[in-house]
């Protein structure tokens, strides 16, 4: 029990900023997720509505694809981008493997396929219950699609925070693909994962509290936003 | 909808703004765990940079995988402790010149009720042979790291295979060294260790040094650049300038200084 009491003292003193540097770490955590979770929303909440409302051969066979997608381990996405970025590799000539950008590449890959099939399901829910109505106003599918991720937007909030959650808390990719270098490309889960490697349980516990409560307050402020819209839109 | 997607490039802008760091030149250089946990590189990099300007980025890998890195041109300079497979290195075009910089030591820990009865010997070949004959647990990176080919050289040295002790008292964690000096502690094993990691290690629990001093216990450290000529886009300059630095007499002084309380932890010994 002294240790977890010695954590708390440890995120406490990280918080109130008696550590330097952290404030960079946790700079790049949340610049490094949330570009990845910007993009990958970007490309698969599309995605999730055009499988949800089309048909087409082979969509059951994607669909299961992409559930099991989900469950993409980390270090195989790592190493997989790491492959691909190496200089030896096929995109190796860009020179983006250890850097912040390598990093938002492979957890935009981690996170496609949840958020994709997260939204396919909600937004095929919608689809069956509004089916008739939006055919009734002569609305073509990519406009139905487009009208159905509108309609279930909050919906799609919570799927893009359990993408972002998972972005911002995997460390196998990252460690890999950025290299865990010192000012450069470490981040939270990295950092957690050196402290524990030191034997430093105390400080790699405060890292974790820290970590939690930065995730914690993104979730309230989306939480916030989700209520004032509701009051405002209905 | 439209102030939906106005905040969403907004955010993005901000992003990928913040993202654009301010070019400066650096060189990637692949080295050990040991030298990145024991602290050495924050007391050596800051000295170097302010001299040069050049930022060094450190990716910690065991010996075998910054080689492995290095031989696909994701790195500058090799900086690891293990002579055989750097020569190995060397001598398959993909280093220049290697030049050695630097040792410290091994040593053997093990917990203090020492079931093997090895604590204080001198001789880490007569202590593996006993930790052996008790089956006393024994915890191995399995990582083909320098210390892991250390340790292996030294079970083959004592006529012991440490393979036939797989699943009882042989324990490969197939991790860096502070994991498995973790997992050591808490299994009260044995684990072979080099000095650095040991001495900034702090979740100790009851293991202690056993065996220390011992002749065949001392390691190498050698750093070469990684060759231009297989890999074009190598730093050469930049790269160069690290080595050169590392084996000048400021880089050494700066290395000999670099302590943990009372202790030294590595010994420059280049030879110029």
């Amino acid at each position: 029990m002294s240790e977890l009491g010695e954590a708390f003292a440890a995120a406490w003193a990280l918080i109130a900023g008696v550590e330097p540097g952290l404030t960079g770490i946790v700079l790049l955590s949340l610049q490094v997720s949330l570009s990845a979770v910007l993009i990958a929303s970007a490309i698969a909440l599309p995605l999730g509505a055009a499988i949800a409302v089309g048909r087409f051969p082979g969509r059951q066979a994607l669909i299961v694809l992409l559930n099991a997608l989900m469950g993409l381990p980390p270090v195989v996405v790592g190493l997989l981008v790491y492959l691909l970025l190496s200089r030896a590799g096929p995109m190796g000539s860009l020179g983006i493997l250890f850097t912040p950008t390598a990093m938002v590449v492979a957890q935009t890959v981690l996170v496609i396929p949840i958020i994709a099939a997260l939204s396919r399901q909600v937004i095929e829910d919608a689809w069956r219950e509004y089916d008739e109505q939006l055919r009734s106003l002569g609305a073509s599918r990519p406009s139905a699609a487009l009208t159905l991720i509108w309609d279930t937007r909050f919906s799609l909030v919570t799927i893009v925070l359990a993408g972002f959650g998972r972005a911002a808390a995997e460390v196998g990719a990252v460690m890999i693909v950025g290299g865990n270098i010192d000012g450069v490309t470490r981040v939270m889960t990295t950092a957690i994962a050196l402290e524990t490697s030191k034997g430093d349980l105390p400080l790699a516990l405060g890292l974790g509290i820290v970590l939690l409560t930065l995730v914690l307050l993104l979730n309230a402020l989306a939480a916030l936003i989700r209520e004032l819209a509701t009051r405002r839109y209905g | 909808m439209n102030r939906f997607r106005r905040v969403l490039l907004s955010l993005v802008f901000v992003l990928s703004v913040t993202g654009v760091q301010a070019q400066q030149t650096f060189i990637t250089v692949a080295s050990t765990t040991s030298t990145e946990q024991s602290g050495l590189f924050k007391h050596l990099l800051p000295v170097f940079e302010k001299k040069t300007g050049i930022q060094v980025r450190v990716v910690a890998l065991g010996t075998g995988q910054a080689l492995d890195m290095a031989r696909r041109g994701d790195a500058d300079v090799v900086f690891v402790h293990d002579p055989a497979a750097e020569e190995k290195f060397v001598a398959e075009g993909f280093g220049l010149r290697r030049q050695e910089v630097m040792y410290n030591d091994f040593v053997l820990v093990g917990p203090k009720s020492d079931p093997a009865r090895i604590l204080g010997s001198r001789d880490i070949v007569d202590a593996y042979k006993k930790i052996a004959a008790a089956g006393a647990p024994f915890a191995s990176r399995g990582d083909k790291s320098g210390t892991h080919a250390a340790e292996l050289r030294l079970w083959k040295t004592a006529g012991v295979d440490p393979q036939t002790g797989k699943g009882g008292w042989y324990r490969e964690t197939g991790s860096g060294m502070g994991p498995t000096l973790n997992t050591a502690s808490a299994m009260n094993a044995y684990a072979f260790t080099d000095r650095g990691t040991w001495l900034s290690f702090k979740n100790r629990g009851d293991l202690v040094i056993v065996v220390e001093g011992d002749q065949r216990l001392f390691n190498q450290y050698g750093v070469m650049l990684v060759n231009p000529s297989k890999h074009p886009h190598v730093k050469r300059e930049q790269g160069q300038a690290f080595v050169d630095w590392l084996v000048s007499p400021e880089g050494q002084a700066t290395i000999a200084s670099y302590k943990i309380g009372p202790d030294q932890l590595f010994f420059p010994n280049t030879k110029r």
